[in-house]
């Protein structure tokens, strides 16, 4: 009976007909891939991506040049020179982020005192050339403008957990 | 009428240059790729004549078959022509009384077939049917199930005696080899070879 | 109406022969053409659905251009040959396989009277056709001087001329319940019942030997990515590489078309009643091609690539023999039950 049923098996190819009946059916199911650049996952709050430099409500920068984000970044990405403002205050004249060398380990942001420098949501800033990838102040200050609505809020969602 | 017979002229014209190539070319390789042109025109002259069946059946077992293996066998086989060359003046006898023989007795067809002489030994006493008729398929298969149905099943069984030959002088029994024997892996159930353990931490099975 | 109808009748009739017959080429050449690009989206595709992804759909409305862009990528890249290459063959072989591929269309009865050349030996001609397309492959092998390439058109060889075999005693069983080897006179036989129905396990063998005859999965060695990353077509980039993959395509859809016309019965609708025979004969054939596309698209999908000894096994051990049968018992029944075609 065994042998019958193995031989009739064979001959009506019945591993084939269930192969070809299961990719059959999985046609009609929806699609588990996202139609990315219209679509996206979601990211989480903790999403370490490109780096933003911040501003206070009123507009003035909040990095105070101390320097602990340079200290502690374990790649070497990070460059500061610092130099007090006509009004006093201490403030950087540079403030470059080497991005090629950058390993997106989140300790500069964990570092800093004044929340000044954060690595926001965004993950698409690749660009055609390497030295497009050496960001100086301007480029990070005019990255947390534009990226401040949503990293604002990701450090309030995040907040209740530190 | 002239179509026809550009076409022959162009059809028998690559016939003989590619025949002439297949026996000067210096690259095997090209060699049997010249060898397949010639049939292919042969079969051109074929269909010319109104012979398709012929003509397709030359091409699907020449050109497809026997020529596919005569190419793979001269692709694998890396021959080196220089040493082939060595032994030729040796061989020229023999190969030119071969030779001779085969142009006497090809002479001695044609005269008979010009004196009005039976091909064959025996008269060819069923006429070609017209071709408005009988498909030339037609035509073929009752020749050669009626008239020449023994030397038909003889050349069958040549073709057989041949087979089997070649399946004798390769077949050697190896011990030692491991093959894989689908029916017992298909046979498999999974009751038979699979078994699930209750392992104890740190015991081991 | 058929005022028009009949002058352009007459004037078709005036046009001189040769006119006539580049016309009836391009009107299947240029179709084929388009049908071959849209068979690649379709693959991929119906390959997408399968697979639960989204298919190309970034090119014109849901991705319907995609085939043609990527033609013109193609097109702009640059033709690279190997130093050590056999130049005239490396050329020959990609002209080869897409003009084979092209040249056998001339006798496929799109319906009743379409055909280019309604030639008596029209099943011969096209298995003689599909035969030859083994040699660009070879060629392509032998002359790209790669040990890929090389691999590649060996198997090719060996693979291709073992499933002739078979696909030849499956015509024959075929032709034997016809009488004829006229591809028109075929369809025509299949009015009563379509042959994939009396001859169902032949159509299966022919099914699966068309997979082999054209290298798709899951008898895609010549090429196999993964181990002989591309086999014959390595060392072919830009236009002589899309000569192959055109080839290869339209070769996909003429073994499509053979099967429907050897089993599907052509150009017929499936049952011969009022609302299925007004939708005309070439518009059910090109509906039956499709669905044999879809089959083989769903084979690549589903199954994995034999392993090359289990493919020569399939063939001489298992196809040859049972198709070798299949013709005898044909035969026998055909004689006993006199039903032999006059």
């Amino acid at each position: 009976m065994a042998l019958l049923d193995r031989t009739a098996r064979g001959l009506f190819l019945w591993e084939l007909v269930k192969g070809m009946a299961l990719t059959f059916s999985y046609m009609f199911k929806p699609r588990v891939t996202l139609n990315y650049p219209y679509e996206r996952g979601p990211t989480s709050p903790r999403f370490r991506g490109e780096h933003a430099l911040r501003r206070y409500p009123n507009g003035e920068e909040r990095c105070i040049a101390c320097k602990l984000c340079e200290a502690i970044c374990p790649a070497l990405a990070i460059t500061i020179e610092a130099e007090p403002r006509e009004d006093g205050s201490r403030r950087t004249t540079r403030y470059d982020i080497d991005m090629t060398k950058c390993i997106y380990c989140g300790l500069c942001q964990e570092a800093c005192p004044v929340d000044a420098i954060v690595e926001g949501p965004n993950l698409e800033f690749a660009t055609e050339t390497r030295e497009e990838l050496y960001y100086n102040k301007d480029k990070l200050l005019a990255n947390g403008d534009r990226w401040e609505a949503q990293i604002a809020a990701n450090l309030a969602a995040d907040a209740p957990y530190r | 009428m002239t179509l026809t017979a550009i076409a022959f002229y162009a059809f028998a014209i690559v016939l003989l240059a590619s025949a002439v190539r297949v026996i000067t070319a210096k690259n095997p390789v090209h060699s049997v790729l010249f060898l397949i042109l010639a049939f292919f025109n042969a079969a051109g002259l074929f269909v010319l004549i109104g012979a398709e069946f012929v003509a397709m059946i030359l091409v699907i077992v020449y050109v497809g078959a026997v020529a596919v293996l005569f190419l793979f066998v001269v692709m694998m086989l890396d021959i080196n022509f220089q040493e082939l060359r060595q032994g030729f003046m040796q061989y020229m006898p023999v190969g030119l009384v071969v030779g001779a023989i085969l142009a006497v007795e090809l002479v001695f067809l044609a005269a008979t077939q010009l004196a009005g002489g039976p091909v064959g030994g025996q008269a060819n006493n069923s006429p070609i049917p017209p071709v408005d008729q009988v498909t030339n398929t037609e035509a073929i298969g009752r020749v050669l199930y009626t008239d020449y149905v023994y030397a038909f099943q003889v050349s069958g069984l040549i073709l057989l005696v041949a087979m089997i030959g070649a399946i004798v002088l390769t077949l050697r029994s190896r011990p030692g080899v491991r093959r894989q024997q689908i029916g017992q892996q298909l046979d498999r159930k999974r009751g038979e070879v699979v078994q699930v353990r209750k392992v104890p931490t740190r015991g081991g099975v | 109406m058929s005022d028009i109808l009949a002058q352009l009748g007459t004037f078709w009739a005036d046009l001189p022969l040769i006119v006539r017959i580049v016309v009836g080429i391009l009107t299947i050449v240029v179709p084929l053409l388009i049908g071959m690009a849209m068979l690649t989206y379709f693959e991929r595709k119906v390959m997408a659905a399968m697979q639960l992804r989204q298919g190309p759909n970034m090119v014109g409305p849901f991705g319907l251009l995609q085939p043609f862009a990527d033609g013109l990528k193609l097109l702009s890249k640059e033709t690279v040959v190997p130093t050590q290459a056999n130049a005239g063959v490396f050329f020959a072989a990609p002209m080869l396989t897409f003009l084979l591929a092209l040249v056998a269309w001339a006798v496929i009865p799109f319906g009743e009277g379409l055909v280019l050349a309604d030639i008596n030996v029209g099943v011969l001609y096209l298995f003689a056709i599909s035969s030859l397309g083994v040699y660009g492959i070879i060629m392509a092998g032998w002359a790209s001087n790669s040990k890929y390439a090389f691999l590649g058109g060996l198997r090719a060889a060996a693979q291709m001329v073992s499933y002739e075999v078979s696909i030849g005693l499956v015509i024959v069983t075929v032709l034997l319940c016809v009488g004829s080897l006229n591809l028109s006179k075929i369809v025509e036989a299949q009015k009563t019942v379509w042959f994939f129905i009396p001859l169902f396990p032949m159509f299966i063998i022919f099914f699966i030997s068309a997979l082999a005859e054209t290298n798709r999965a899951p008898f895609d060695l010549p090429e196999g990515e993964s181990e002989l990353s591309g086999g014959f077509n390595v060392e072919y980039s830009s236009m002589t590489f899309a000569l192959f993959f055109l080839g290869e395509y339209i070769n996909m859809i003429l073994m499509s078309a053979m099967t429907v016309i050897l089993f599907l019965g052509g150009w017929l609708p499936p049952l011969d009643i009022a609302p299925l025979n007004w939708i005309p004969g070439p518009l059910w054939f090109i509906a039956k091609i499709t669905f044999v596309l879809f089959c083989f698209i769903w084979v690549r999908a589903t199954l994995p690539r034999y392993r090359y000894d289990q493919l020569m096994r399939l063939g001489w051990k298992v196809f040859l023999p049972f198709s070798l049968i299949w013709v005898v018992l044909t035969s026998g029944v055909l004689v006993y039950f006199d039903l032999l075609p006059k």
